[in-house]
């Protein structure tokens, strides 16, 4: 059992710490405030070459795995871009794995290099209004007609719709009565983001206003039988290839978030003089804080061994979705305390941590809320009886 | 033309220096370590050179602890296409890196060293210098921008009263000065590629180079602590104070 860092994940973090450093905190304090896709942080992270970190080399990708990815990504939420600058690629980087796994060779070479080399984003059309979590239940048709699929429907919580060129989309293409099974007649499709066949109307939300959220409405969008991902009915077990990658991602960047709010609050209570002494002298300061700092290490360590477990070829569902819960609690926790550190000033938008906290309430919700993954653990790794 | 780079093992600028407790030199264990700023300003000027056609390879070289591989990693990562290490666990001085250096030079035959203008550690600016010496080769040093012209180079040095502009016959020796050009990022396919790049390692001894100190250091200790200012009331005050707490006027 190795914990240190390999002098190449060193190296790693050193570069993607230098690419974000160019932007710094006003940069994004500033997005935070007009909104606006940060198109600089994701430019500099294709011209690197970075958003190919886990895709094959053989469409210019580096063929590295989870384990690195989920690296970046701490890196990038930790770096102060929290969750604004991971959201702008988090899709990116893990999203296009059902097409890694089961595309043919002429759809990798045809979809992946445009996303490594920056030049097309892609959004996750999974989520729709009326289903929730209850990914088998979707209600958004695909017909086949000849050689094309025409679709209706409405999708939710579509992340940076607004700027993708891409879509990957999960659509019913067998009535829910007729599938053999529950977990059939969906299908996966990786097609263009036609603005014609699709409206797309941005949601207003609490954080993260850098990273759009919308609602999507397609109506006759035609999808040409070749940008269908695998068999037809089988879009289900597809997507779930990419579900415990996304889990232990999004606990690597709710744990960077966190990190980065405590290393802040830390400082802070240094600096800070009041009756004489820095604040950060009283126990009632720097105890809640420690206690912040481990379970943020705790939460990175499980999420590490869930990439490890992934990347090695071995069950891993339990661990990323306890990483995922518990860095996202963590997360929040250390955010909320970095703002009580700071007292009125942490009100303050001009001191961050405000913005972190808006933020880490992101992946405690997404992509799936903790009494699901709670249900799932008590289920799965307890043996109990389901309770939904 | 082939291009050696030297680059340096250093405590990491961001990092904050302290003095070991018996005042023999500043901690290094379990601090973070870089490749010495200048000497990647220098790997940056050797791969531009390399990009336009003027440089057909470049070797990266460090003196130092096993762990210097890291720095020639870093280098292999920003476009140098091999490395050699020589390594040493003790104090290396800028006169025994310079004799490594020549001997190097010996069996590469590089018609170009570039090196940083100083290591951050301990701001010797000499190794450079001594190398040119050694070598008895021209050297242009602190360059701000370097151009190659038929066989000569021309670099063009900051100083005082202006800008100086020197030219080298080659082969020569070039340090770097800040604002020659400003490094790039290594990208993630490059990181790759710098893994199955070689490394070769030697010993000092079996270059035939003597690393024994001579100098010896007497004692390293932390710059005295700033006072807070004061503040005073009016001029008169401050006129008192100047002359007879500050003693300047």
């Amino acid at each position: 059992m190795d914990f240190a860092l390999t002098p190449q994940h060193e190296a790693l973090q050193e570069a993607i710490g230098r690419i974000c450093a160019d932007l710094g905190d006003d940069y994004w304090l500033m997005r935070d405030r007009q909104g606006g896709f940060p198109t600089e942080l994701h430019q500099a992270l294709a011209k690197g070459g970075w958003l190919g970190v886990c895709m094959p080399e053989d469409v210019g990708g580096a063929g590295l795995g989870i384990t690195e990815a989920a690296l970046m990504m701490q890196t990038i939420a930790q770096s102060g871009a929290g969750m604004s600058g991971a959201s702008a690629i988090h899709m990116n980087i893990f999203g296009l794995q059902p097409v890694v796994v089961f595309g043919t060779e002429e759809q990798k070479q045809r979809m992946l290099p445009p996303l490594i080399e920056g030049r097309e984003r892609a959004c996750f059309a999974v989520t729709e209004p009326n289903t929730g979590l209850d990914t088998t239940q979707l209600k958004t048709r695909a017909e086949r007609r000849g050689d094309r699929y025409v679709v209706h429907g409405q999708k939710v919580w579509i992340s940076t719709a607004q700027v993708a060129e891409k879509m990957l989309l999960l659509a019913r293409t067998t009535p829910a009565e007729q599938a053999r099974k529950r977990t059939e007649g969906l299908s996966l499709f990786y097609t263009d983001f036609d603005r014609s066949r699709i409206e797309v109307r941005e949601i207003e939300k609490m954080g993260r206003k850098a990273v759009d959220s919308n609602q999507v409405f397609i109506d006759g969008l035609e999808i040409p039988v070749e940008d269908r991902i695998g068999e037809e009915g089988q879009g289900f077990r597809y997507i779930l290839h990419g579900m415990n990658p996304e889990r232990i991602l999004i606990a690597a960047e709710a744990a960077g978030l966190g990190h980065l709010a405590v290393s802040r609050a830390a400082a802070y209570a240094k600096d800070r003089v009041v009756f004489g002494r820095p604040i950060g002298q009283n126990q009632a300061i720097q105890h809640p804080l420690a206690e912040c700092w481990m379970e943020l290490e705790a939460a990175r360590l499980m999420t590490m061994n869930a990439a490890w477990r992934y990347d090695s070829g071995l069950e891993c569902g339990a661990q990323a979705n306890a990483a995922k819960y518990l860095a996202a609690e963590a997360g929040f926790k250390a955010c909320q305390q970095a703002v009580m550190t700071h007292g009125g000033f942490g009100y303050a938008k001009e001191y961050h941590v405000e913005r972190y906290l808006r933020e880490s309430m992101i992946p405690r919700i997404a992509p799936v809320s903790p009494q699901l993954i709670l249900s799932f653990v008590a289920e799965r790794v307890l043996g109990l009886p389901k309770s939904y | 033309m082939k291009v050696l780079v030297p680059v340096k093992r250093v405590v990491d600028y961001n990092v904050k220096v302290r003095v070991k407790a018996d005042g023999s030199g500043v901690e290094t264990a379990n601090v973070k370590m870089s490749m010495n700023p200048f000497d990647e300003i220098a790997v940056e000027e050797a791969v531009r050179l390399k990009e336009k056609g003027v440089a057909t390879e470049i070797i990266a070289v460090s003196a130092g602890p096993s762990a210097a591989q890291e720095q020639i990693r870093t280098a292999l990562a920003m476009g140098a296409d091999r490395g050699i290490l020589v390594e040493h666990d003790g104090v290396l001085e800028p006169l025994a890196v310079a004799k490594i250096l020549k001997a190097i030079v010996a069996k590469e035959g590089p018609a170009l060293v570039i090196l940083g203008k100083q290591a951050i550690d301990d701001d010797m600016s000499a190794t450079g210098q001594m190398l040119a010496a050694l070598l008895g080769w021209g050297q242009g040093t602190f360059a701000s921008k370097i151009e190659k012209d038929g066989e000569t180079l021309k670099v063009t040095r900051e100083v005082d009263g202006g800008l100086e502009t020197v030219s080298l016959k080659l082969p020569a020796i070039v340090t770097t000065d800040l604002r020659l050009n400003e490094p790039r990022y290594a990208s993630l396919p490059n990181i790759m590629k710098a893994r199955k790049k070689p490394i070769e390692t030697v010993k000092p001894a079996d270059l035939g180079v003597d690393v024994t100190p001579r100098l010896s250091v007497l004692k390293v200790e932390e710059p005295a602590k700033r006072q807070a200012g004061k503040k005073v009331g009016s001029v008169q005050e401050l006129v008192e104070k100047l002359r007879n707490e500050a003693k300047v006027i």
